[in-house]
């Protein structure tokens, strides 16, 4: 491949989107990115450097393969981290049933001995959901570059970081020079500026903005989440609305490192220590966008104006504050009202139906959006002196081990036992059907995982995405409840 | 999978479905696999659509129907024309697997979510991006004749509807349309560049 002309440009200047980097100020986005880039390949993308790369079961084997095919070695081990969480069942975890899903586990744990990666194996204390391990552990960093086979990957970027979802092909990539070829997105900065009203959370910031721009509003940007709604969030929120990123479309979605994201990383396993510490802060301290930078778009939006929220359709951006009614056709725009129609009726929904009031059969808590400690909290503060609904198979599946035992640290398990609940084992479980928690085909699921997809919960499964606040509510009543009216 | 690129001229799929997210185009318990088998995955491509529960063809789906059910080969089915936003959601490669897998080596849309076009480019299927107007105009010429051709031609970076005449050009980068039309893998790229990852460690 000698005929590609290389340039190794200390600028950093990139081929598309870079108009904001000429300007005085340097966003957040960039100044991580330029941090990390090996070379500029003329009329190309930049290879960049990669200091974490996360790898699961279900998105790995054929990079490994990959590496056997052209004999080679995994360039920086120790950079990697690994564990299974996709096929991993939540109610036992002595075994998978699934002959497929059980080789696969087997084959990451194989792939990470053979190639001397760090594992941390199902059922063991330090398992979980990769996107709720790694920025609990602190392998997630302010001014990181991190990837993973997994598009959910942007929910680390909350800690300050570029993270990125990756496909296998790229795994490969990072496993063999710890680099990924990358054309430099564009750059967005969405503003959240007030208090949220009672009863609303991250999930509805982030399910409101969807929304508004659509599932592919920002699509071809690297977002970043500014303003006094998002400096006021607790780090399981903003983990929340960054996981949610890809859904608009973005990649990667960052908040700016500051006093809460330090609390919430200080002395935890794998943050640096003593005077490393001090330094790291330091540093970590100069992650923000300058006053003057500009950025490729950006919005603002009201927090007032946002309210718990519910999805109507396929797609997360097909959603209603829980107390209005699903659009009339009228609302719709003509060219849409094809799709708008298939979605509702896959789902069973009419136009202008009001969904309050309809019966759920699956509650779901959980999944790498809404499995941490603060998700368990609010649900238990809805449940707490209530009982679960007879009609309601509910399952309520922590993130990680570290999260299942605060858990029960805090005694949220007996207040969620007493109300008729049982605390399951992490797992993704019922966010996308790989592993037994499946919603049989027609059942209808509250659920705050990240897509409802056709098919997501199982074939045939249709899915309704909330806060923990609104599925509690709904796991009381049996039906879609407003938590503010219950 | 992968086949230089120069010249395609072929009948098309048209698969009109705005969003088509990967759990669409591949459902996830084709995931659990560890296999490379492009049969595997082209089996799978677009499945809960092409076949109900019970395993028995949809009719009415798109790529059921006699005149585009026939197997992507030379000159036929090898262009797909989709829906905007495609390919939105997972980043599963699996579903860019399931593309090439079934014989396809070009997806025309409007919009490509950022993952998955990445990964059409990394198996070696090319994504071209055109006009909402151009998609709709391809849409509109296969439905109503489903021998028409479309020709997308790398080295000039145009796509022709050959029925109209009409053409638009298309962006891709220098250095991954001289990959696709000399079949080449980033990662070999990455390997002949391992002096200057160390060198950047170096000196961080």
């Amino acid at each position: 491949m000698k005929e590609i002309v290389i340039s190794n440009t200390s600028d950093g200047s990139p081929h598309r989107g870079g108009d904001a980097q000429r300007a005085e100020g340097v966003c957040l986005f960039d100044k991580i990115w330029n941090a990390h880039i090996v070379q500029q390949v003329e009329d190309g993308p930049t290879q960049l450097y990669i200091d974490r790369l996360y790898c699961h079961e279900v998105t790995t084997p054929q990079a490994f393969d990959t590496l056997r095919d052209k004999n080679i070695r995994v360039f920086r081990p120790e950079q990697v981290v690994a564990m299974p969480d996709h096929n991993t069942p939540s109610d036992q975890q002595e075994r998978i049933d699934d002959p497929i899903g059980r080789k696969q586990v087997e084959t990451l744990a194989k792939n990470c001995a053979e190639f001397g990666i760090r594992h941390f194996a199902m059922g063991t204390k330090d398992n979980g959901i990769i996107h709720v391990v790694g920025p609990e552990k602190a392998l997630s960093l302010p001014g990181m570059t991190i990837v993973c086979g997994d598009s959910h990957t942007s929910t680390h970027g909350a800690v300050g970081a570029i993270a990125m979802g990756i496909g296998t092909s790229e795994v490969a990539q990072v496993l063999a020079s710890q680099t990924i070829l990358q054309s430099k997105p564009k750059t967005m900065r969405i503003n959240i500026e007030g208090t949220l009203p009672e009863g609303t959370t991250a999930k509805d910031v982030a399910l409101y903005i969807m929304a508004q721009m659509t599932t592919s509003g920002a699509t071809g940007y690297a977002v970043e989440y500014a303003g006094s709604t998002v400096r006021n969030m607790s780090m399981e929120g903003r983990l929340t609305l960054s996981n949610l990123s890809i859904e608009m479309g973005s990649r990667a979605g960052l908040i700016a490192p500051d006093e809460t994201t330090f609390a919430y990383l200080k002395d935890r396993e794998y943050a640096p220590k003593g005077e490393a510490w001090d330094k790291a802060v330091e540093e970590w301290k100069k992650l923000y966008s300058d006053p003057d930078a500009v950025f490729d778009k950006e919005v603002t939006y009201r927090a007032e104006d946002i309210a718990p929220r519910i999805t109507y359709g396929t797609n997360p951006g097909a959603g209603i504050a829980i107390d209005e009614c699903i659009p009339t056709l009228e609302e719709i725009d003509e060219a849409d009202r094809q799709q708008f129609l298939s979605m509702l009726e896959y789902m069973q929904f009419q136009p202008g139906q009001k969904l309050e009031g309809t019966p759920v059969d699956y509650c779901f808590l959980g999944a790498c959006t809404n499995g941490r400690i603060e998700d368990f909290r609010a649900f238990a503060s809805v449940v707490k002196g209530k009982k679960k609904a007879d009609n309601v198979v509910a399952w309520l599946v922590p993130g990680s081990w570290l999260v299942r035992q605060q858990i029960i640290d805090e005694g949220i398990d007996k207040i969620l036992e007493e109300a008729g609940f049982e605390l399951r084992l992490p797992s993704c479980s019922s966010c996308l059907a790989m592993n037994p928690d499946k919603v049989p085909a027609g059942k209808l699921s509250i659920s705050t995982s990240n897509r409802n997809f056709v098919g997501r919960q199982g074939p045939g499964a249709r899915t309704i995405l909330a806060s923990p606040l609104v599925v509690a509510a709904s796991a009381i009543t049996g039906v879609v409840t407003d938590p503010r009216k219950l | 999978m992968k086949q230089k690129f120069d010249i395609i001229q072929s009948t098309c799929i048209p698969i009109q479905i705005d969003n088509c997210n990967t759990d669409l185009i591949i459902p996830a318990r084709y995931l659990a696999s560890t296999t490379r088998d492009p049969k595997f995955f082209g089996d799978a491509f677009m499945h809960d659509l092409r076949f109900d529960a019970d395993g028995n063809a949809v009719s009415d789906f798109v790529m059921n129907k006699a005149e585009y059910s026939e197997e992507p080969k030379k000159g036929v089915h090898e262009i797909i024309i989709g829906g905007q936003n495609w390919g939105s959601g997972s980043s599963r490669e699996h579903a860019a697997w399931a593309i090439a897998g079934y014989g396809v080596r070009v997806v025309i849309s409007s919009s490509f979510a950022d993952i998955h076009r990445n990964n059409l480019l990394n198996c070696f299927v090319l994504p071209v991006i055109v006009s909402r107007e151009f998609q709709q105009e391809l849409f509109e010429t296969v439905a109503a004749n489903p021998q028409a051709e479309v020709r997308v031609d790398v080295p000039n970076q145009t796509v022709t509807n050959l029925s109209t005449g009409h053409s638009e050009s298309f962006d891709i980068n220098g250095y991954k349309k001289y990959c696709l039309m000399n079949a080449l893998d980033d990662i070999d790229f990455l390997l002949e560049n391992k002096g200057k990852i160390e060198e950047w460690e170096e000196k961080r």
